[in-house]
């Protein structure tokens, strides 16, 4: 997969995504998170750059072109799950918006049981793979929960 | 409302440049700046009153609502450093946006509580701005024509600015910014948080042509920038060599890296100058301290007969100086903020 094709997976998930869905991508530094959350911005109607919110914690996309509004958070640089909280990352969620998180696996303890779980991995033959991740498969020494019935 | 509207009709007479106090909470700092003038009396940050908090050891809280209990002790700091009363303090400004909605509020609705209380007039700054005129802070030319870069850990931008408040967006970056490219290819490296000084210091001992990294769009022909394809080469180039790198190649690596992203900066800025005519350059943020982006900067202005600003170094990263800064040239041109006003995650800097 290139940058192109994460781009083009992330408008794929914009069509499957509904009010307060999130979605939690994880993978290496350079595994294209950033490209897949693009493409799912733009594919619900955000015609702007999507840049990385690394430094600046949470982007938020709520003009009137969205579909639903979404907010991209990147838990890269938080030191405790405490700090997300003091974000606000609960009042996200219930905001009625998309939750996108790179580097989920930091804090997965703060990832509903809806959430959605997509792995990035860099291949050592060049380009990249995206997979699903299921209930019961191990991220960030956190089992992942299934959908709640 | 009743106070908004009694602002409205209350008239400032400025008897002598007016007293600002200005709070920063976009994003992880708090800060607290008053300033007179073009005069910065006194700018504290959250992280440097830490360290002598009686109470010792409190560690800044990344971006939270942890401003709230710095907030109170740095008003007190920078009233103090000063000399002045908040009785004294003409107009309170405070960074509406672009940032952490939860952390803008705090640094928004002490300004306006303290505007309120003391009868005075309230301006709410764009963050941005605060960085694009910080060159001029102390400049007995005040704001002038200009090309700016503004490189931080969050923002790259270049913009063409014809005076106070007159700004076109050139461009930005279209994915990660530059201190952001300087930090996670640090951390590939193994080298520690925040690596964007690390990489500074390791370069200079480095070859910066001993691996061809890619400038993202240097060829673009437009002034946009991208640095998300440099951090995928490093992690490629550091795949198919030694790990960990020998000390020699560590520091070729961080000085391809550097001259990667200081290549693509000093093009792009230097072509900005050509294209607006303006033949000054002023460039502020916290990546303005890499002395290999000053160093080429420098070199780039001088061949090219440019006016280099560089933002003071301690008003390079966050800060409420520049905020206070902004706040008295709006005041000064007879502009104040509502009460009503509300914090803008994305607010946008003002096109003319």
């Amino acid at each position: 997969m290139t940058a192109d094709e994460a781009v083009a997976f992330g408008r794929e998930l914009a069509a499957s995504v509904r009010p307060g869905a999130v979605v939690a991508l994880v993978g290496d530094l350079g595994a294209g998170k950033t490209h897949v959350t693009k493409g799912l911005v733009a594919g619900l109607g955000y015609a702007g750059e999507v840049t990385s919110p690394t430094f600046t914690l949470v982007h938020e996309f709520t003009g009137p072109t969205m579909t639903w509004p979404v907010f991209h958070f990147d838990f890269y640089r938080l030191r405790s799950a405490g700090e997300a909280l003091g974000l606000g990352w609960d009042d996200y969620l219930e905001a009625g918006g998309v939750c996108v998180v790179e580097w989920a696996d930091l804090f997965p303890e703060l990832l509903p049981p809806e959430t959605v779980w997509w792995r990035l991995v860099v291949l050592a033959e060049g380009g990249r793979r995206v997979e699903r991740l299921e209930p019961g498969d191990v991220v960030g020494g956190e089992t992942v929960a299934g959908p709640a019935l | 409302m009743a106070a908004a509207l009694f602002l409205h009709f209350l008239s400032f007479v400025p008897v002598s440049a007016p007293l600002i106090l200005a709070l920063e909470t976009s994003c992880d700092e708090t800060a607290v700046a008053i300033t007179r003038g073009g005069e910065v009396l006194a700018s504290e940050i959250s992280s440097q009153i830490a360290l002598h908090q009686p109470y010792g050891g409190v560690v800044p809280e990344l971006a939270s609502r942890s401003h709230l209990p710095q907030v109170r002790p740095l008003i007190e700091a920078a009233t103090a450093a000063a000399g002045v009363t908040l009785a004294e303090i003409d107009a309170f400004a405070a960074t509406a946006g672009p940032g952490l909605a939860s952390s803008l509020l705090i640094g928004n609705t002490v300004a306006k509580a303290l505007a309120l209380a003391c009868d005075r007039p309230f301006l709410a700054i764009n963050h941005l701005e605060g960085h694009l005129l910080s060159p001029f802070i102390g400049s007995p030319d005040g704001v002038i024509p200009c090309v700016a870069l503004i490189v931080s850990g969050g923002h790259t931008l270049l913009v063409h600015c014809r005076g106070a408040g007159q700004y076109h967006l050139l461009g930005r970056t279209k994915d990660d910014a530059a201190g952001e490219a300087f930090d996670k290819t640090a951390k590939m490296l193994g080298l520690p948080y925040p690596g964007g000084p690390q990489i500074d210091r390791l370069a200079r001992g480095g070859n910066p042509a001993a691996f061809d990294l890619p400038q993202g769009l240097r060829h673009s022909g437009d002034f946009s920038f991208s640095f998300s394809g440099l951090k995928t080469a490093v992690r490629y180039t550091l795949d198919a060599l030694p790990n960990p790198l020998s000390a020699p190649m560590q520091a070729d690596m961080c000085a391809s890296i550097q001259a990667a992203i200081v290549g693509v900066l000093v093009s792009k800025t230097m072509a900005a100058a050509a294209h607006t005519g303006e033949n000054v350059v002023a460039v502020s943020g916290g990546v303005s301290l890499n002395s290999g982006l000053r160093s080429s900067l420098a070199a780039a202005a001088a061949s090219a007969g440019l006016d280099l600003r560089l933002a003071a170094p301690s008003l390079t990263t966050d800060n409420a100086a520049m905020i206070a800064f902004v706040a008295g040239i709006r005041l000064a041109a007879g502009h104040t903020s509502p009460l009503e006003g509300d914090v803008d995650p994305n607010l946008a800097l003002v096109t003319a």
